[in-house]
């Protein structure tokens, strides 16, 4: 925890404060709006709320909270599946605790589960291997699930399992990739975002080189930003900085967890278990060409989806949801036509209700009423 | 209590194999020699009158501590059964002790009811017997009556318990959950989070092992002491599940008033907070088994917070925040990073994060 106190030090909190808001008083700001700046990872949209940083910025900076929770991008019919294997009398299924909630068009895991379902949360693939391992009789079943940063782990269980020659275990893979959908953003029309705070666990793994289109490319800055309210601080300021001297890189905030050549070894195990999907489908975002990795030939008995009968239908977002908006940053949470009426944590309609990096469900927690209240 | 003479010098039965089986919730003569054998060994000749359906009270008794009965139940069904820190049996005598003391009542008498899973092993039984026993005993109150049930394997887990209590209120309290007023001092008795903290860990299925133990306590004597010490004392109540997060927002409804709390002063043990940092809980929300939020006017906090830590379970008692003027019933945390965020009611439970 004393690692952790430094970069939660309220009085180097004042001064960069200090110095974010004479950066943004000398600078000209766009036409009739404040600075928009994406925070693309949940982790990230997870500590603003936490520490309370929008209320601390200037009201010339508007944070975005951008697609980077894994849960929230999560589409309906992949929960349906998710059921439909669990249900399942042979299987236990796994999964990280808070998918449990994400809505199907069905029900949820968790209804799942207290309708009779194995369903059981984990902390790490490595959990279910070992349950695997302990339940020879019963197959095992591991919801993969994230970006780059749970990726190496999940690859790392299958090697394992196929060293061990364990055959009732296998991953449902939902792992996606964060590149194409950073790009998807960019692409999307009418987008107004100055700059982005890149995700740091993803880059952990993958390192900073991948981001370098958005610079050359899109022509917006990125600063790679840990956790701590601290680092994020220290990211905007570092991107407002680049804004104010026109320049445009892709800068590492995080340089002391992110190398910026990424994790051979993680990348290693990443190219050896999986190939990129042609397409795969996120919730409000459509379908994203090459966003998706699935399990390589060599480990189909492994492989959840060619392993059971997939029931795999495509299920409509339902029609009042906005949660594509509040992705792109188009909209805030509290401007969905249901946020906080029939959209809540208790009975969501989105996924970015469910999960604690949702945005919504950060907004509806951590002050969004009182927000609504004063927009509306 | 007035014993029947014929209970003492009866010969008690004995329970002669190692698991409960559904013949011991039939009504016969296994079940008679497992309440003898290992509740009526435990409780002791408290747990009088065996052979009636009801215990039965001397109105007298309750009238001398105070002008109203208290009374309160509670269920209790924790995995696993054994945790450091407690077992379900101390958590059972310590959740409706502290339910009555919290409202300013003397605890007096518990009942105990128990539903037991086939197959349970009966020195298991007996250690939850002696547990619940010994916490009463220290504690001061009786366990006066009570019932055993046998379901079969499955029907339940393990062993669930319920416990009801009844006390007597002095008649110069009158503690209330509508009776905070803006100004007043929200004070809490020490470190938050052990318990939730405690039985996540000890349910191993993450792999973490953290020397937490949970701090599942009866706090009677240290509620005693605070009313003693601050007689103005608005509100008091033990935040079990839920956490003081949830107290918080159940005073600011009910008194219709906001809150504030200071991160920088809300004790959190270093390892609590690290184990929620790993699983992306908030501590807030963590149970505790032994702490209580206590609600005073401004000037009485010091002489609450000295009473408290005159007490060995609030040695660490903090004053975190102050009830305001602000009429929207919200409870806020001022991070201690500089930041404010709003302290909601949890919905559902709390699931960690996957990243
Ligand atoms: S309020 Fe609900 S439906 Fe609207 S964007 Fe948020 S999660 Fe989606």
């Amino acid at each position: 925890m004393k690692y952790v106190d430094e970069f939660r030090d309220g009085e180097k909190a004042r001064v960069l404060i200090g110095e974010i808001e004479s950066l943004v008083s000398g600078m000209k700001l766009p036409e009739g709006r404040p600075l928009y700046l994406m925070e693309v990872c949940g982790g990230h949209t997870h500590s603003i709320f936490r520490y309370g940083l929008e209320g601390m910025l200037p009201k010339a900076i508007e944070l975005v909270h951008g697609p980077g929770c894994p849960v929230c991008v999560l589409p309906m019919g992949r929960v349906d599946d998710c059921v439909a294997i669990a249900e399942n009398p042979k299987v236990i299924f796994t999964t990280f605790g808070d998918a449990m909630r994400v809505p199907g068009s069905r029900k949820s895991l968790l209804q799942a589960k207290a309708d009779g379902a194995d369903v059981r949360m984990v902390y790490s693939p490595m959990d279910a291997l070992q349950l695997a391992r302990r339940n020879p009789a019963r197959e095992v079943v591991f919801f993969g699930l994230g970006f780059e940063t749970t990726m190496p782990s999940t690859a790392l269980t299958i090697l394992q399992a196929e060293s061990e020659g364990i055959r009732n275990f296998s991953v449902f893979c939902n792992h996606i990739t964060i590149v194409p959908t950073i790009k998807a953003i960019l692409d999307s029309p009418g987008l107004q975002l100055d700059g982005f705070l890149g995700p740091g666990h993803v880059s952990m793994v993958i390192g900073t080189a991948p981001y370098e289109f958005i610079a050359n490319f899109y022509r917006k800055p990125m600063v790679v930003a840990g956790f701590e309210p601290l680092d994020i601080l220290q990211s905007i300021w570092m991107l407002l900085k680049q804004i104010a001297e026109g320049r445009v890189e892709v800068e590492n905030q995080y340089a002391r967890v992110v190398p910026s050549e990424g994790n051979n070894a993680a990348l290693r195990a990443v190219a050896q278990v999986y190939e990129l999907r042609e397409f795969f489908e996120w919730r409000g975002l459509g379908s994203i060409d090459h966003s998706g990795v699935r399990l390589r030939d060599a480990y189909v008995h492994f492989d959840a989806e060619r392993k059971f009968a997939i029931p795999n239908v495509r299920i409509a977002d339902p029609k009042s949801c906005q949660c594509g908006e509040v992705l792109k940053g188009a909209l805030k949470p509290w401007q969905c036509k249901v946020f906080g009426t029939s959209c809540t944590p208790e009975t969501p309609l989105g996924a970015l209700m469910v999960s604690s990096e949702g945005a919504c469900a950060a907004y509806y927690q951590y002050g969004g009423q009182k927000r609504q209240a004063e927009v509306v | 209590m007035n014993f029947v003479p014929f209970v003492k010098t009866r010969t008690r039965g004995k329970v002669n194999v190692s698991s409960v089986t559904l013949a011991h919730g039939g009504g016969g003569k296994a079940m008679k020699d497992l309440i003898d054998d290992v509740f009526l060994t435990a409780f002791g000749e408290h747990a009088c009158e065996p052979l009636e359906d009801q215990a039965r009270f001397d109105l007298a008794v309750f009238a001398a501590h105070g002008d109203r009965l208290a009374f309160t139940t509670d269920s209790f069904v924790v995995d696993p059964l054994f945790f450091p820190g407690g077992d379900i049996g101390k958590l059972a005598v310590c959740g409706t002790v502290n339910d009555l003391a919290v409202g300013g009542a003397v605890p007096m008498y518990l009942s105990c009811a128990v539903i037991i899973e086939e197959g349970v092993q009966i020195d298991l039984l007996r250690q939850v017997a002696l547990s619940m026993a010994r916490t009463a005993s220290q504690a001061g109150v009786q366990i006066v009556t009570g019932d055993t049930k046998v379901v079969p394997r499955g029907a339940c887990d393990k062993i669930f318990i319920t416990t009801t209590g009844v006390g007597a209120i002095p008649a110069s309290l009158a503690l209330g959950v509508d009776k905070a007023r803006a100004g007043d001092a929200v004070l809490v008795n020490g470190l938050l989070g052990d318990h939730g903290a405690a039985i996540l860990c000890a349910r191993g299925d993450m792999a973490l092992e953290t020397p937490i133990a949970s701090d599942c306590a009866c706090l009677h004597e240290l509620i005693g002491a605070i009313l003693a010490a601050a007689p103005g004392t608005r509100f008091i109540r033990d935040a079990t599940r839920g956490g003081v997060a949830t107290v918080l927002n159940e005073i600011a409804d009910g008194s219709g008033v906001s809150i504030e709390i200071e991160e920088g002063m809300t004790p959190i043990r270093e390892e609590v907070k690290a184990f929620c940092e790993v699983l992306g809980l908030d501590p807030l929300y963590l149970a505790n088994e032994g702490k209580i939020v206590v609600i005073v006017p401004p000037d009485q906090a010091e002489a609450a917070l000295a009473a408290m830590r005159r007490d060995p379970l609030g040695l660490d008692a903090a004053r975190i925040g102050r009830i305001t003027s602000d009429q929207d019933s919200r409870v806020m945390m001022r991070t201690s990073f500089g930041g404010h965020r709003m302290v909601d009611m949890l919905v559902g439970e709390q699931l960690p994060r996957i990243c």
